[in-house]
């Protein structure tokens, strides 16, 4: 969403219920027209799918900073516990494995928990006090919005206008 | 897409809610001048606090020789009220990670008090552990940082230093779940705002967020990864808490079932702790249609099932100490039931084993003062259970001239007070600033668990059929 906030190149079909929304998408889909992007107040299951998006890579990169996690934390252990400063603690080798489950399991859930909201956060270009582009102020509370842009597609205003309303829109808006 | 729930599924949301209406009914709390009650709560819990920070200053400033501790009782309340706010600070990850994974609905409309508590909760317990070092500026010693002394390095086969690292990974990844959990209602405060500042606040802390279909799908992963890695931490945490004794040699704590023991326990102290601060804020800020009865007893079962494991627990130990053989072990016991910290024992036992076993009957667990009453109960039996194990595992030592009673100075129970006024203060506040229940996450639960939505439901659906 680089451009929304020039103006009047946007449809946007208002829905008030996320059934019709997610059968609006495919309808209006079936007469050819591309769509940016559906708002909603709350996750549709199945809406990304509808819309094509591919599916995230998330749990990958989730699972990366986990392997991160436990090298770290076995990295650090290792380095203090045998190389740096060895110590004969309860009679145990320098190297007590079992001893260090717990702290690795935690350093793991650290780096997957830290890691992976960052890089969501990257990924949706979502940071503290950065301002919003809100195309309808009613997304976030009760309104399903789609949004269609007229200059990615062939269709008239017009035609999108009306299969917009076909498909069950309350309200069809120009931003 | 909206899930099949059963029909005979009592709704979770009741009154007929409309999407704008739970908007309405939430965002009210945050955008309304503070109530008088809430004034008052407030207040008063800021005098606590204050009395409370007091004690906990002249316990740092003069050392814990202010705390009624003496060479044989060498842990009392401090542990006890970190063990015990630790407990309480589980209930909020289990519900929103462990019930998301089984996909358990009811958990939408409580679980972000619940988080919200459990991260106060884990800060209360936070306090003792600071305190009970006795040099609280040094706390930093128990990290594994360099300095000047070799690098002279933390011990990582101590419990101790695992329960460090365990309790600070759990409170960051609360936080951080709560907070993400928190940002799409931000939004919807920031797209309500009338005034500059909460337009600033809640625009700030809501990262720009759009709720576009892609997010969205992100966001869901996001929250799934979280609740799955959640769990097996939330179970950690109390692990590892109970290996702090688990892996001493002292009779009554050298006890492999604790692990397990004190997990069910942190859950059913935890869920206690949930379901009084629920009941209040439910009145309060007349959330009954979303905290419905459904959902107290949802509660008061999961109450019954894991007070009934501590019941269980309790039995068992007393069984292996005497199958052990080990006569300190068994003394141990028998002192614990039958010496002179009787009462506490039977406290224990009344409080978390018997009381709860009340909620078999169903008129008894859907009475609201009665759930009130009980759910302290539960939370008076959970501290005493954590004063037995540490206080009369202790005061009776190998050597019968070294034999010792614990009494609390006003220092020990001004610092216990000083956690319920930082606990208080934080809750209240939350409950004013934020969004008590997290409103995206109920909208998306509301068609078939709302009284409202199950005739549209059925209209959506046949025409998604054909």
């Amino acid at each position: 969403m680089k451009t929304m906030s020039s103006t009047n190149n946007y449809i946007l079909g208002v829905y008030d219920d996320e059934d019709e929304v997610l059968h609006a998408v495919s309808e209006v889909k079936s007469k050819g027209i591309k769509i940016e992007e559906v708002y909603t107040p709350f996750p549709i299951h199945g809406l990304d799918t509808a819309l094509g998006h591919p599916r995230t890579r998330l749990p990958i990169a989730a699972f990366m900073f986990g392997c991160l996690g436990l090298v770290c934390a076995q990295a650090l252990i290792n380095y203090t516990m045998v190389f740096d400063w060895p110590m004969i603690i309860g009679g145990k080798d320098f190297f007590a494995l079992p001893d260090w489950i717990p702290i690795t399991f935690e350093g793991t859930v650290l780096f997957t928990a830290f890691g992976l909201v960052t890089t969501f956060c990257i990924s949706n270009d979502l940071y503290p006090g950065k301002k919003p582009e809100i195309l309808d102020i009613r997304i976030t509370d009760d309104r399903f919005v789609m949004a269609i842009n007229v200059d990615k597609n062939k269709k008239s205003a017009a035609d999108i206008k009306k299969a917009l309303k076909d498909s069950g829109a309350v309200e069809v808006n120009v931003k | 897409m909206s899930h099949v729930v059963s029909p005979i599924r009592e709704k979770l949301v009741t009154g007929g809610k409309s999407y704008h209406d739970v908007t309405h009914d939430i965002c009210k709390q945050v955008e309304g001048e503070p109530t008088k009650e809430w004034k008052w709560a407030f207040g008063i819990s800021c005098v606590v606090f204050a009395y409370g920070a007091y004690c906990l200053f002249y316990t740092w400033w003069q050392g814990i020789g202010v705390w009624g501790l003496n060479k044989t009782v060498g842990w009392a309340w401090d542990i006890t009220n970190f063990v015990w706010w630790v407990g309480i600070g589980h209930a909020g990850t289990l519900i929103s990670a462990v019930l998301l994974l089984f996909r358990q609905k009811w958990r939408t409309s409580i679980n972000r008090s619940a988080e919200a508590m459990t991260i106060f909760a884990v800060l209360c317990a936070a306090s003792f552990i600071l305190a009970h070092m006795g040099r609280p500026w040094l706390a930093h010693w128990a990290l594994p940082l360099p300095n000047t002394y070799g690098s002279l390095w933390v011990n990582f086969n101590s419990p101790l230093v695992w329960d460090v690292f365990a309790i600070s990974t759990y409170l960051s990844v609360s936080l951080l779940f709560w907070y993400m959990g928190l940002v799409p209602d931000l939004a919807t405060i920031r797209d309500r705002a009338t005034t500059k500042a909460s337009k600033f606040w809640y625009g700030f802390f809501s990262l720009g967020w759009t709720g576009s279909a892609k997010t969205w799908a992100r966001y869901e992963y996001m929250s799934l990864i979280l609740a799955g890695i959640s769990t097996p931490l939330v179970l950690s945490v109390h692990t590892i808490v109970s290996m702090d004794f688990a892996t001493s040699v002292i009779p009554g704590w050298h006890t492999t079932i604790f692990p397990p023991y004190f997990v069910a326990g942190a859950i059913f102290s935890g869920f206690a702790m949930v379901q009084t601060l629920l009941l209040i804020t439910r009145v309060v800020f007349h959330l009954e249609d979303y905290i419905t009865i459904e959902h107290i007893e949802m509660m008061n079962i999961v109450i019954t099932i894991t007070g009934s494991i501590v019941g269980i627990a309790y039995l068992t130990e007393f069984f292996m100490a005497w199958y052990s053989g080990v006569e300190y072990e068994s003394y141990a016991f028998i002192n614990r039931a039958t010496g002179p910290y009787w009462w506490a024992y039977w406290m224990m036992m009344t409080c978390n084993v018997i009381s709860p076993q009340l909620f078999w009957a169903k008129s008894i667990r859907t009475n609201l003062l009665v759930s009130f009453f009980l759910s302290i109960v539960v939370n008076v039996g959970m501290w005493f259970e954590r004063f037995v194990i540490i206080v009369t595992s202790l005061h009776r030592d190998y050597i019968p001239s070294s034999w010792a009673m614990f009494s609390p100075t006003m220092y020990d129970i001004g610092d216990y007070i000083f956690s319920f006024g930082l606990f208080f203060t934080l809750f209240f506040l939350f409950a004013k600033f934020l969004p008590v229940v997290n409103m995206a996450e109920v909208k998306a639960v509301m068609k078939g668990v709302s009284t409202n939505y199950t005739a549209k439901k059925a209209k959506a659906s046949i025409k998604t059929d054909e």
